[in-house]
């Protein structure tokens, strides 16, 4: 595990770092940084840079800027539960204090509990991370699953990196209330598979919103979709248009990646010839190459669905002729068979346990892949794609845990928890905020009735940053879509 | 090493005719199903059927002694409606045989279909499953993969690619199979059921509407009583027109006298109301499927002494008909007295999930007696298989499985799967991906050499 866990700290301390001092970004709705250096610094010339008219500007561009606002809380103690604090730990009968939305301390029965909090008797139960799912498509493909609103592809063109997954969440979609009953407090809303690049992803706090923007998790940086293997050139190949076989997918994405070091190579010559107070044309925004250009800056990170081994294989030696990172493979169904590969890149691998079979790409599948991958220390991830199993991501690792034991790999609990909570936070650039029980995380904690890997097991108080959003047992905390009123079933489904 | 190790076990497994071992497992809890557990005793299998069962069974001279160690012993688990044999890479459209295009309706018969060499059989087994209903879906119903469009399998799925045609009423005829590896016939039954849609699949395929649909399947089974009784007319072409084919009206015959059941998919409680009254106006059997709104009419489906298979995972309104999914459907219509078999995932070849189902089950409600009968008695009792399959009871046929643990739990795994008495080979596709891949080998030659 040690060489995932450097890695990774190398990966996220990249994005990150690049995300909080984009200075030539033309990706996404970047900090204004190039404004500050602009105040800091001295003009070089004499004249004040002038700014582009609104909405040239990607750097300049408002995006749509998360309202999230955590619900109340007070401080807390939960006392007694056996706690996986995924760092790696198990603590029984364990304390964890929380504080202003975040976690405080977390330790064993002798941790110092402040006076003034409210004490949770936890005992007999088991606290965890919130769960976090790392590929779901609630929202953009909603309960009901009807064409009026299947908004997660737009398969009108094999690049369509432009389109962002935010603008097709329908915050209403009955499936974010089943997935927050199963313990997950945090998503990242995906578009589809059918496009060579989907789009931009969006990563929500599960919490009920009107809106999108009111879900949105602060500072997340985007993720972008790229897709490999049959959907894309099924779909493209079935309308008689490229990609419509497999190097059909391989030459869409590099001729996109040149376009886009192209168009980042434009505005950075822009930016420079502005700074310099020279006499520039600015080029024109373009939305898609703007994402594109925004992963080969580092501040997007790369969702790419890729199925089969020697397909992530090549995308890896792409990201290497571009000078990208591959931040996680989804669905990687043969990501065992490169496993040391994947962990000498730092590359997650997003699974699941049961699911084979099911289409060609997939036809290798097997429930220990998590197994053979941890056990070469690559990065490993419990995903969903499915508003069924997101409602128990907590069994499908439970099933990836087991497969191992099956084959003699023993998988602690400490360390299988992490497949769905500090690991998807890494892979989605958020693991410095959440993923984990230790101080100064957000208190998204899930208090779970058993061993939460447990067929049995049920998320019985979820927490975000503190708050109580689900309660199982208390009806004034299990909310409802406006969709389910005066439905059957009223909403109300366990 | 390893896969020739599994190989070489396999190869005794099979080399051994089925009739000739006697095994007895000790140190077991055994769940008989039809009577109360026995929390520590030995079952004893001889000439492939079970030979005894109880707390204080001597082992017999010359048995081959299988410790469970403290693990528990089931009748081997029943998928009570899959494709299993039928149907290999749901993506891809030569390898599927569950369902067919208009060309046929009930007649349409699965159990040519079966394939007994399917890689799936196998991993079926490692979920506990030693039979199965195998029953035909409307073509280009997929059968519940509508959330995931991402994978693309629904796309795949979706009638009017694969160039069947409009769907037919009738999905076609049932069968059952038993998963005896290296058999090579593995269809114990064939035409035990007759299936068919109500509610949204229903109406497509009659044509847009419920109401269609109703009356469409009024009249085929009207038809086939007319053509049954006046079958030489027929053949002289002396009866007025009828709706379905020659072929199509034989195979509803046994349904309309009441022999073989309708097994209705259904899944809106209106829809479920219009499938108990159809079954008692033209006197049918009839067995219920879906079900996701069942606990809003169960004690309607229970004085109808209607057997249902569901799906307990369902709790999403993932369409217009199952706004009121529920969780606790399963424990809802059990407490009501309906008679309940769970289903594992028809699709991602992931029957190991009935288990799993069962289990969740369990946490929402349903007794777990009641949940292991769901996946072992009630479907044998639903497809007619109650005598030889589904508790372990002296004389019937030895499908045992020999747990690790809480057979529905996570974290436990069959350690010895018995078809007909003989023990199962570990050797399926995904147990030889595994062995090739967990090993590391230095020896410089890819793995395609392991």
């Amino acid at each position: 595990m040690i060489r995932w866990r450097s890695a990774a700290l190398a990966a996220s301390l990249l994005a990150l770092g690049l995300t909080a001092c984009a200075t030539t970004g033309t990706g996404g709705p970047a900090k204004p940084a190039a404004a500050a250096q602009k105040k800091d610094g001295k003009p070089v010339e004499k004249a004040e840079i002038k700014p582009l008219p609104k909405g040239l500007d990607g750097q300049g561009s408002t995006g749509f800027p998360s309202t999230y606002k955590p619900f109340p809380s007070r401080p807390t103690a939960f006392v007694g539960a056996t706690v996986l604090t995924a760092t790696g730990q198990q603590i029984e009968n364990g304390v964890v204090v929380v504080s202003g939305g975040k976690i405080v301390a977390v330790g064993g029965p002798d941790t110092a509990i402040p006076g003034d909090v409210v004490k949770v008797d936890a005992t007999g139960k088991w606290l965890t991370p919130g769960v976090i799912d790392a590929h779901s498509h609630l929202g953009v493909y909603p309960s009901p699953g009807v064409s009026a609103r299947s908004d997660g592809n737009e398969a009108t063109d094999p690049n369509t990196a432009q389109v962002w997954a935010e603008h097709s969440v329908w915050p209403q979609d009955p499936g974010f209330n089943r997935a927050r009953a199963g313990g997950v407090t945090t998503l990242q809303i995906l578009p589809g598979s059918a496009n060579l690049f989907g789009g931009r992803s969006v990563t929500l706090k599960n919490v009920p919103s009107l809106t999108t923007q009111g879900m949105k998790f602060p500072d997340a940086p985007y993720g972008l979709k790229m897709a490999c293997g049959e959907n894309p050139k099924r779909v493209y190949g079935g309308k008689g248009r490229s990609p419509s076989t497999a190097m059909g997918n391989v030459y869409g994405y590099r001729k996109a990646w040149i376009d886009a070091a192209d168009y980042a190579r434009r505005w950075d010559d822009f930016r420079a010839k502005q700074q310099k107070g020279e006499k520039a044309d600015p080029p024109k925004r373009d939305l898609q190459m703007e994402t594109l250009a925004g992963v080969l800056k580092g501040e997007i990170l790369v969702q790419n669905h890729c199925y089969r081994a020697d397909e992530e294989a090549t995308m890896i030696d792409i990201a290497k002729e571009f000078g990208y990172k591959i931040t996680m493979f989804h669905h990687a169904i043969e990501s065992y068979k490169i496993a040391p590969l994947l962990a000498k890149e730092g590359i997650c691998s997003a699974t699941w346990a049961s699911w084979t079979g099911f289409k060609m790409e997939s036809f290798d599948g097997i429930d220990a892949n998590a197994a053979i991958l941890w056990k070469n220390g690559a990065c490993v991830v419990i995903h969903s794609d499915d508003a069924i199993i997101t409602q128990r991501l907590n069994q499908e690792a439970a099933l990836a845990m087991t497969a191992g034991a099956k084959l003699g790999i023993v998988i602690p609990r400490a360390e299988a928890i992490k497949w769905i909570t500090a690991n998807p936070a890494k892979a989605m650039g958020i693991g410095d905020k959440t993923g984990s029980i230790e101080p100064g995380k957000a208190a998204d904690l899930v208090i779970w009735n058993h061993d939460p890997f447990s067929v049995y097991a049920q998320a019985e108080k979820v927490f975000i940053d503190g708050a109580l959003i689900y309660d199982r047992k208390d009806a004034r905390f299990q909310p409802k879509s406006d969709f389910e009123l005066g439905q059957p079933g009223q909403g109300a489904f366990n | 090493m390893i896969r020739s190790l599994l190989l070489a076990s396999a190869a005794c497994a099979l080399a051994l005719p089925a009739a000739a071992e006697t095994v007895a497992i000790v140190n077991a809890r055994l769940e008989p199903i039809s009577s109360a557990a026995i929390p520590a005793g030995t079952l004893v299998i001889k000439d492939g059927k079970i030979a005894a069962v109880g707390a204080n069974v001597p082992v017999p001279a010359g048995a081959r002694v299988v410790d469970a160690k403290g693990g528990v012993v089931t009748p081997g688990l029943i998928a009570p409606s899959s494709n299993l044999g039928a149907a290999e890479v749901s993506g891809v459209r030569e390898t599927r045989d569950d369902g067919t295009g208009s060309a046929l309706s009930a007649a349409f018969d699965i159990s040519y279909a079966i394939n007994p060499a399917s890689t799936f059989l196998g991993l079926a087994r490692d979920g506990g499953v030693t039979s199965s209903a195998v029953t035909p879906v409307l073509s280009g119903n997929g059968g519940g993969a509508g959330d995931h469009a991402d994978d693309g399998v629904v796309e795949e799925m979706t009638a009017g690619k694969s160039g069947d045609g409009d769907p037919p009423l009738f999905g076609g005829q049932a069968a059952f199979i038993r998963l005896k590896a290296g058999a090579t016939d593995i269809v114990e039954a064939s035409k035990l059921a007759v299936t068919v849609s109500l509610g949204e699949s229903g109406a497509r395929a009659a044509g847009g509407s419920r109401g269609a649909d109703l009356v469409l399947i009024r009249s085929a089974l009207e038809d086939a009583r007319a053509f049954a009784a006046r079958r030489a007319a027929y053949e002289q072409g002396a009866t007025r027109d009828f709706g379905l084919s020659r072929l199509d009206l034989q195979a509803l015959i046994p349904v309309v006298q009441g022999k073989t059941p309708l097994l209705i998919r259904v899944s809106r409680a209106a829809d479920i109301r219009q499938a108990l009254k159809l079954a008692a106006e033209q006197k049918i059997k009839v067995i219920l499927e879906g079900v996701e709104e069942g606990w809003l009419v169960a004690a309607e489906i229970a004085k109808a002494g209607v057997p249902v298979i569901v799906d307990p995972q369902d709790d999403l309104p993932g369409s217009f008909e199952t706004l009121g999914s529920r969780l606790d459907n399963a424990a809802r219509l059990n407490a009501a007295g309906v008679s309940v078999a769970i289903n594992g995932a028809r699709d991602f070849n992931n029957l190991r999930q009935e288990r799993l189902n069962a289990g969740l089950a369990v946490a929402n409600g349903l007794p777990y007696p009641a949940a292991l009968a769901a996946v072992t008695l009630v479907p044998a009792k639903i497809w007619g298989q109650a005598d030889k399959l589904g508790s372990l009871e002296v004389g019937k046929v030895a499908d045992v499985v020999v747990w690790n643990g809480d057979p529905l739990e996570t974290t436990s795994w069959p350690t010895s799967v018995f078809v007909g008495g003989v023990e199962q080979p570990k050797d399926s596709r995904q147990d030889q991906l595994k062995a090739r891949y967990v090993a590391s080998d230095q020896s410089g030659y890819p793995p395609a050499y392991r």
